[in-house]
């Protein structure tokens, strides 16, 4: 189950190698991001896509705010 | 959105996912870093004044007031032990009963801006509405400093 988590535990994860994945659109990644995040949109979530990401590490995903 | 993305992110075999609920928003909104072409474009958090006098809720008007003038402000900001916006102290304000305190004459819950609204963009709506100047806060209401639409175009035309 995905845990909810706020800033503080973002930074704190990232820093010990957890990997950033933004699923907004990509224009809207392309403009603003977290440093270091990867983007696939929502629309796109698919086991070809996750596959730039690394399954044996946490991933934090992200959008705008609480949608 | 987030939300369905985790759990596709577990259905794909993912096994440790995480959700950061309030989002990019909630990131640029407390001042850390932004990448991205937007990123370079100067926010009302950078240009924002932080030299703004503040006080306490029951500090008195007199005291508040010599601090101010000292400071070269016009205007003071109230605030709690964890430096959140509760109101403002105008001239008109700062003007009365000496003995009186802060809460008694502040404006309650003056309009605030997010640190990380473009600063043209902000200026040019204050410019529109004959507005100086505007405050600013973080993303948990602590805050940052004034912003004045004219320091924008300081800074464009710097």
């Amino acid at each position: 189950m995905p845990t909810d988590i706020h800033r503080h535990d973002v930074r704190r994860l990232v820093e010990a190698g957890a990997q950033l994945l933004e699923v907004l659109p990509s224009e809207e990644y392309a403009e603003e991001h977290l440093p270091g995040a990867v983007n696939v949109p929502l629309k796109q979530l698919n086991a070809e896509a996750a596959s730039k990401l690394r399954c044996d590490q946490p991933v934090i995903v992200y959008c705008h705010d609480y949608q | 959105m987030s939300a369905r993305a985790a759990w596709r992110l577990e259905s794909l075999g993912f096994t440790a996912v995480y959700r950061y609920t309030a989002g990019k928003a909630d990131w640029f909104a407390s001042g850390l870093p932004i990448a991205g072409t937007r990123a370079s474009i100067p926010r009302v958090g950078d240009l924002a004044r932080r030299d703004v006098p503040t006080c306490g809720l029951q500090e008195r008007l007199g005291e508040v007031r010599e601090r101010v003038q000292v400071a070269g402000w016009d205007v003071c900001l109230v605030v709690n032990e964890r430096n959140i916006v509760l109101g403002r102290l105008r001239r008109s304000a700062l003007a009365a009963e000496p003995s009186a305190i802060a809460e008694a004459v502040m404006e309650e819950g003056p309009t605030t801006y997010r640190l990380d609204r473009v600063a043209e963009e902000v200026a040019t709506y204050l410019a529109e509405r004959k507005v100086a100047s505007v405050l600013i806060t973080g993303s948990d209401g602590e805050l940052i400093g004034v912003f004045f639409r004219d320091d924008a175009g300081q800074e464009q035309a710097g």
